[in-house]
């Protein structure tokens, strides 16, 4: 057998260990001297955050330890999950979080049924029924609202309205009419000019004024259609990169089949232009779930605000850091999930498993 | 008698202050080959792309089969109807199956029931030899693979005229033949072609007139015999000269 078709070696750990940590002295140096930094923090982070830590207790003199007082976590976890939702309807709030799970479920999935999409407005509805009462169950307006909950109801809604709009927009942008790509432009590059909170104190002062009289909508309501045309701009330049990256022999190929240009747009581009533009869309995603978080400067009760309330008592003052760790935490787990599927999403060959014809 | 598949007068056409195409007039009738050869840049595609609508002309005027395709939008939209076209880079829809490729126009554009138009599709695909890649996606097929399912996808909007804009270019040389062979099968079953390509030998043996193009206009036409051995044109022997 001729040396070249030997299959390589297999490797110890102790072969990887010396080729990749301890090739030369400084490599060896750097390893022990990170490692050793490494530990130390790990070993701290655990230290202060389990082993010294407080779990329990009913206000910061409970906490006797050097470590996390957790314990304001564990008192106030409904007003963090659920904001101030009347105690014996919190049901909902976890019922209205499966329908928001349920509606954003087809994005994250590989080959998911062009209809499911369409259930997504529909479990949102559901979502907001259930939470608001919608005559049948005891209504609670949308004040009580609040805590990671409101975050989420927030994010999807978004989201999952920005996206279309974001769409028309990015096709706008790119359309032969003039107007419709002056307007589409204009939009864009205003609303992302502009910081996101401002727009939410402009929305929370003068929607009201458009609106027609003997109309009022809540806080939530102009805080999520502020949101959605703010996400849409961004999500409309994501769009437009995936449309400008799908090449022109697309379109030609699919008008000299007799396809008109609706038809050429939604059956031919437009799935791959998205497919391309995932990456720039779930950044976007992950940034607009962070976002929400600003909501609380017009009074409405996210975590965040939940948080600085709990603060704001006597009984919890100068637990800053355990609070804003926890919050820290839950959105890390929600955005780490958003971009693991989303990679998942990239990653998915472009084949979809060859099915044998009934 | 019935008019001509194609009629192509004095087709002007302007990129910006660049006149790409000077007056160029073509007739091809119903049932006829005709192989357009020409350097790079003497409008051969251009031309065929203003057949089939995919160009605006500026000046001018194309009937297919007597349909003006500057005419009212419903002319306009049955003249473009009845051509077909296969493109240099295929120009698959990667996002689709083999067999969906095939499918989406006739669903969408002609309104045939979905089942129809995959038993159709698959007729097409065992004549173009390909019917075992049906459920691939065009990334997993070879170029020439590729480029007889882009045919197969034309045919099934059963066009009456069949434009190639350089159908072998971009394959590879060992593929050159199945595609070649596809398209004189094609021919041979009575389909009405235009053909723009560098293949000398398919231009002999399948053309019923080969036309030169040179700077924006149709230099010379003639039956290929005729055009390969006694060229009239200064410029078409020049042309010959160099690729033969």
């Amino acid at each position: 057998m001729s040396a070249a078709m030997r299959p390589p070696p297999r490797r110890t750990a102790l072969q990887w260990a010396r080729t990749n940590l301890f090739a030369t002295p400084l490599d060896a140096g750097l390893t022990v001297i990170l490692s050793l930094g490494a530990a130390w923090l790990a070993w701290s982070l655990i230290d202060w955050a389990v082993l010294q830590a407080t779990f329990t207790g009913e206000s910061r003199s409970a906490c006797k330890g050097s470590g996390a007082c957790w314990a304001l976590v564990t008192a106030r976890w409904p007003q963090l999950f659920t904001g101030f939702y009347p105690e014996g309807h919190r049901w909902r709030v976890a019922a209205a979080t499966l329908l928001l799970l349920m509606a954003a479920a087809p994005f994250a999935m590989r080959h998911a049924k062009a209809w499911t999409y369409l259930l997504a407005p529909a479990g949102i509805v559901l979502a907001f029924m259930v939470m608001g009462g919608a005559h049948v169950l005891p209504g609670v307006p949308s004040e009580y609202w609040g805590g990671v909950f409101l975050n989420l109801l927030i994010g999807v809604t978004g989201a999952i309205f920005a996206l279309p709009i974001g769409v028309l927009l990015a096709l706008g942008r790119r359309s032969n009419l003039p107007i419709v790509k002056a307007l589409s432009v204009g939009f864009i590059e205003i609303v992302r000019g502009v910081p996101l909170i401002t727009l939410l104190f402009m929305a929370s002062v003068m929607l009201p004024l458009f609106m027609p009289t003997g109309v009022t909508l809540s806080r939530l309501m102009r805080a999520l259609v502020v949101i959605t045309l703010f996400e849409a701009a961004y999500m409309a330049e994501g769009v437009r990169g995936g449309l400008q990256a799908t090449p022109d022999g697309q379109r030609e190929a699919a008008k000299a089949l007799g396809l008109g240009p609706v038809r050429t747009t939604l059956l031919v581009v437009l799935p791959q232009a998205l497919r391309i533009a995932i990456p720039a869309l779930v950044n976007s995603f992950i940034g607009l779930f962070k976002d929400t978080t600003l909501v609380f400067v017009i009074g409405l009760l996210e975590v965040t605000g939940v948080a600085r309330q709990a603060l704001a008592d006597y009984a919890w003052q100068g637990k800053d850091v355990e609070a804003f760790a926890f919050i820290a935490a839950v959105f890390w787990v929600v955005c780490f999930a958003m971009s693991r599927f989303a990679a998942a999403l990239e990653r998915a060959p472009k084949v979809k498993p060859v099915q044998e014809p009934a | 008698m019935s008019s001509p598949a194609i009629q192509a007068q004095a087709v002007h056409k302007w990129f910006g202050q660049l006149h790409v195409l000077r007056g160029v007039s073509l007739d091809v009738a119903a049932g006829e080959k005709v192989v357009v050869l020409g350097p790079s840049g003497s409008g051969k595609s251009t031309f065929i792309r203003c057949l089939n609508g995919l160009e605006a002309y500026e000046e001018g005027r194309v009937l297919i089969a007597g349909a003006d395709l500057k005419g009212p939008k419903k002319e306009a939209e049955a003249a473009r109807r009845k051509t077909g076209m296969v493109f240099q880079a295929f120009n698959l829809f990667p996002h689709l199956t083999v067999l969906e490729n095939c499918t989406l126009a006739p669903i969408w554009v002609r309104k045939v029931p979905r089942k129809q138009a995959e038993e159709e599709a698959m007729a097409l695909l065992e004549r173009v030899r390909i019917a075992e890649q049906a459920r691939k996606h065009p990334a997993q097929l070879s170029g020439g693979q590729q480029q007889r399912a882009a045919i197969a996808r034309a045919l099934a909007m059963q066009p009456e005229i069949m434009l190639f804009d350089e159908p072998t270019s971009s394959l590879d040389p060992e593929m050159v033949g199945e595609v070649l062979q596809v398209m004189t099968e094609l021919a041979l079953g009575g389909m009405t072609m235009v053909v723009v390509t560098h293949e000398m030998g398919f231009a002999r043996q399948v053309a019923d007139r080969v036309a030169f193009m040179d700077a924006g206009e149709i230099v010379e036409i003639a039956p290929p015999e005729q055009f390969f051995t006694a060229p009239q044109q200064a410029r078409t022997r020049e042309f010959l000269s160099k690729i033969l």
